[in-house]
């Protein structure tokens, strides 16, 4: 398959989902420009995460207006997966291709450390191979991954299989002691209606190869690959 | 653009801004004698311009006068280098056609002020350095000393220490994987902020800075130059005062990772045309330092047109522009005919790139400004201060401080958690937690994990860079000479630890006034130290700072060499933690501990910082260190760490905190309980593996004669520790994992 994966002028982990998609999973890489307007040829996008422009706005505010995002939209629109990973899950928000928005994490501080999230949907391009109720446990880097929506579009998405990733303990439990940014019902990562759009705040490209503590993050590409393998044999079948 | 034939006619500077037609060497922070060598070198009375241009690069940050002569005696041979000192930073190759460079920088004076912007333009600095390698920077390290945390300004400034290198190493997606945070009344009112970064170039792509080339482009690139940061090179060569975080603003950069992250990228990409001839940041003394270093070490002329150069704001002057220290900002020298292309690289980053200047033949360094030429002088002349040779005394109160006082018998019990809980013990977790520590992928150890920082090198597979940073201002305070031979042993023992083999270092020399002959004279006891210590271990310094006038009306700080040290691991799916795991045989390697000079345990328990530090039988600690470094890589052993601060007793709770198991242990009789316990002799390690190797690590350490003694297994959920003569029932201490965590989490968000 061939992934492209964008680059925004301050994304600092484009090479690393690059590095992986290429070096750990053996897929063609292209590297996208945000000034890019085409993604032709692409299978799937991924939004790396980093500071888009600095972040000294609300996070990916400004990469949200970026040329390639008009693409994404309509790559997303027509179905193709994307998955926005830290800055790039801040983005799709900023962007509208995803529902909420991010606060400053509880604290106000940045934080880098392992965490354990519990998969809550499989009905996604991203978790598609993935079991319901699986622990993966992945690191997060990130100042702003408070998650929050309003309560009626919280329930909404709770209906409609949108919460893809909850913040739990090592054996699956959720609490507040688990939960390292505050995010409201402990959300780690949502998807569109259609499924091919997710995003989380963890980073899965930092957690596929055991030689850095965990593969765990290799399933969810793993997942896009099956999927899209499968929708290429059946051109009309619908990603979920 | 101006033509390479300016004449060298020296115009005076007679704007009603510029003040008077000449300025006295005081003036700019230059004696009376300094004054006449200026004007020797002339031919003449330097401009106004010329004087402050002087006045930075002459002072001690730029200049290096008090420090050169000493650091001549540092070692640089090594089978590996291939950059030096004298360069932005030093280059060893690491085989395959790679190489590391790496360097290490002192920002305390701004840190002092403004604690947030000080140390993240630290951070911005120092990759700069390493970025005028043309290597891509994968790794920061940081060494910081504060006062005493109950302090509300001790604290802040901590805080805001914390939060400037997160803020800034996390924006430019660096990880920052290893450092240390001291906490001493020493440093009250002067906080140390040593910032190290370590880069990846391969070798035939090393940059470098001597400019070349008569009729070649000089561009300037990055950020616009602005007022902030003026003379900073200057107030870093001062004692600091109370006022001083009132008064010294305008001396503070403000940096922008963002356009730090652009820039980076920028570079690279520009020097990878091969376009570029010379590559040079701006630092401190901003533009001066920049194109006075190029040209002096090129031999060639510069001529600048300040006109050219794009400003943040109007009316800025000729002084403004050549001492800014804005951040964010290099100069390259560029063949005429790839000047656009290189120029269009930055603007597609969207960075500012203006041909401000062009290479001469002659070696003039020549400033225009618009119709005038207020600077025409030999770079050297500039680049090239004075050396001086500072009178030296040992400090009278040094040999009555070898004598420890005696005192009362502690409760061991309580000792032990009270060093657990001390700052420069106790868990930084919540520091390393706002560090990105995990991008780029390559950090296999996480902060904490391990005695050193591991990242693996997908360059060189299956091999890995180890690093790790220390340096103990009270041993050297107590003994200079041999406090500064235990910060480079105390490294070595660091790379052992995870299996690595020692490969250079980078040292950061924090000390006062160097016109005080006895802080000269313990800074060169420290370098000498430092010099035999590297000569023993087979490494060279490649690359170093000085900071000199760390003083506040304290006095001066505790003198501090930080040593940044970078190995080599073969294989980093071989490599060790400091955490213990279930069934696993615990031995003591190295020589036994018999006193308590220089301890944490006389600081922490008795508030004393008395003895002379013992010394380091290398020849010992080499032996020590391949059984470590064996056992490790050899996957005989699950756990390394070496006992240093609180002694073997800290290390075991450290271990057994980490793997959230606990220890039975026995040792030898070496005395006096507290020594066996808390003594801090060099070259000792716990280490812990699987019953069924055990035999192979003893065999191991007899054959090279290395003292080892089987003391203990893991398992439960106490630490027991007891010596051979207190019988077999009674443990000397016996606590929960759980209560040494507590103790060891004292810090907690504190920062």
């Amino acid at each position: 398959m061939r992934f492209g994966v964008v680059t925004f002028p301050g994304s600092n982990c484009d090479q690393d989902c690059v590095y992986v998609l290429r070096s750990v999973l053996g897929q063609d890489v292209d590297a996208v420009w945000h000034e890019d307007r085409s993604l032709d040829g692409l299978d799937a996008i991924v939004l790396p995460g980093g500071f888009a422009h600095g972040d000294y706005l609300r996070a990916g505010a400004i990469a949200a207006r970026a040329p390639v995002m008009s693409a994404v939209g309509a790559f997303a629109r027509a179905g193709g997966p994307v998955l926005g990973i830290c800055n790039g899950f801040q983005v799709l928000l900023e962007a509208g291709l995803l529902p909420g928005a991010m606060l400053r994490n509880q604290g106000l501080r940045f934080r880098c450390l392992p965490v354990f999230l519990r998969v809550e949907s499989t009905d996604t391009a991203w978790t598609k191979t993935l079991r319901e109720g699986q622990v993966l446990q992945l690191p997060i880097a990130h100042g702003e991954g408070n998650y929050f929506a309003p309560e009626p579009l919280l329930a909404t998405m709770e209906d409609e299989h949108q919460v893809v990733f909850r913040y739990c303990d090592a054996d699956g439990r959720l609490a507040s002691s688990a939960n390292p940014n505050g995010s409201v019902r402990h959300i780690a990562g949502v998807c569109n209606p259609a499924g091919n759009v997710v995003g989380l705040m963890p980073h899965p490209e930092r957690a596929s190869e055991s030689v850095l503590g965990s593969a765990d993050g290799r399933l969810l590409f793993e997942s896009v690959l099956s999927v899209l393998s499968t929708r290429r044999m059946s051109p009309a079948g619908a990603l979920r | 653009m101006t033509d390479s034939t300016t004449p060298p006619v020296v115009d005076r500077d007679t704007r009603p801004l510029g003040g008077p037609t000449t300025l006295s060497p005081q003036a700019v922070g230059l004696t009376a004698g300094e004054g006449q060598e200026i004007s020797r070198r002339l031919g003449r009375v330097p401009s106004p311009l010329e004087m402050r241009m002087f006045g930075v690069m002459w002072s001690e940050h730029c200049g290096y006068k008090h420090s050169k002569a000493a650091l001549q005696i540092l070692p640089s041979e090594s089978p590996h280098l291939v950059r030096g000192p004298g360069e932005n930073a030093g280059v060893l190759a690491l085989g395959g056609g790679w190489a590391v460079a790496f360097k290490m920088e002192s920002h305390n004076h701004p840190s002092a002020v403004d604690p947030f912007n000080g140390a993240a333009t630290g951070v911005g600095g120092i990759i700069r350095d390493i970025l005028a390698m043309g290597a891509r920077p994968i790794a920061l390290v940081d060494s910081l000393r504060f006062g005493p945390l109950d302090d509300p300004r001790s604290r802040r400034q901590a805080a805001g220490v914390v939060a400037g290198i997160a803020a800034y190493g996390n924006c430019v997606g660096i990880p920052t994987v290893a450092g240390e945070l001291v906490v001493h009344s020493g440093y009250r009112g002067t906080p140390l902020v040593n910032v190290g970064c370590v880069g990846l170039v391969r070798v035939e792509e090393i940059a470098q800075s001597r400019a070349s080339g008569p009729g070649n482009a000089v561009l300037l690139v990055g950020a616009r130059t602005g007022r902030d940061g003026i003379g900073g090179a200057a107030f870093a060569s001062t004692e600091l005062d109370d006022a001083s975080e009132r008064e010294d603003r305008s001396s503070i950069q403000i940096g922008d990772p963002f356009a730090g992250k652009l820039l980076i990228e920028a570079t690279l990409e520009a020097w990878r045309t091969g376009e570029v001839i010379a590559l040079q940041d701006l630092g401190a003394a901003g533009l001066t330092c920049a194109v006075s270093e190029m040209a002096a070490r090129g031999g060639v002329g510069i001529t600048v047109d300040l006109a050219a150069v794009p400003l943040r704001e109007e009316g800025m002057r000729a002084e403004e522009i050549l001492l800014s220290e804005s951040q964010e900002r290099m100069l390259l020298v560029v063949r005429p005919d790839a000047a656009q292309r290189v120029v269009s690289i930055y603007h597609r980053w969207g960075l500012s790139a203006t041909i401000v200047g062009e290479v001469g033949p002659d070696p003039v360094l020549s400033v225009r400004d618009h119709d005038r030429t207020p600077v025409s002088l030999p770079p050297y002349a500039l680049a090239e201060a004075p050396v001086y040779r500072p009178a030296v005394r040992e400090p009278e109160t040094l040999r009555a401080r070898w004598t420890i006082p005696s005192v009362p018998p502690a409760d061991l019990t309580q000792a032990l958690l009270t060093l657990l809980a001390t700052p420069s013990i106790a868990s930084k977790q919540g520091v390393y937690e706002q560090y990105d520590h995990m991008v780029q992928v390559r950090t296999v150890a996480v902060p904490g994990a391990a005695d050193a920082a591991v990242l693996r090198l997908p360059e060189l597979p299956p091999q890995g860079l180890a690093l790790t940073c220390d340096g103990d201002g009270r041993l050297v305070a107590l003994d200079p000479y041999r406090g500064a031979r235990r910060a480079v042993a105390e490294a070595s023992a660091n790379l052992a630890c995870v299996g690595a083999m020692p490969l250079g270092i980078t040292d950061c020399l924090n000390f006062g006034s160097p016109e005080q002959p006895e802080v000269f004279w313990t800074f060169r006891q420290a370098v000498t130290g430092i010099a035999d210590a590297c000569r023993a271990l087979r490494i060279p310094v490649v690359s170093g700072n000085v900071s000199f006038y760390n003083e506040s009306p304290d006095g001066p700080i505790p003198p501090t060499p930080v040593i940044t040290m970078v190995g080599v691991i073969a294989d980093v799916s071989r490599t060790a933690r400091i955490q213990f795991s279930a069934d696993s045989f615990i031995v003591l390697v190295g020589p036994p501990a018999t006193d308590l000079a220089a301890s944490s345990f006389l600081h922490a328990v008795h508030g004393l910082d008395a003895g002379r530090p013992a010394d380091v039988d290398f020849k010992v600690h080499q032996r020590v260190l391949s059984v470590v470094r064996e056992a490790v890589t050899r996957g005989w052993v699950r756990s390394a760490h070496d006992c240093s601060d609180g002694g073997v007793a800290v290390a075991l709770a450290e271990c057994a905190i980490l793997g959230g198991i606990g220890a039975e242990v026995t040792l030898p009789d070496t005395g006096r309980l507290e020594a066996t316990w808390f003594g801090e002799a060099p070259s000792r390690f716990v280490v812990s593996g699987p019953a069924a190797r055990l035999a192979e690590v003893q065999a191991f350490a007899s054959t090279l004669g290395v003292p080892l003694h089987v003391v203990g297994s893991t398992g439960g959920k106490r630490l027991r520790l007891r010596t051979q003569a207190s019988g077999p029932t009674r443990w000397t201490i016996d606590l929960s994992v759980e209560t040494l965590l507590g103790a060891y989490a004292a810090l907690g968000q504190t920062l």
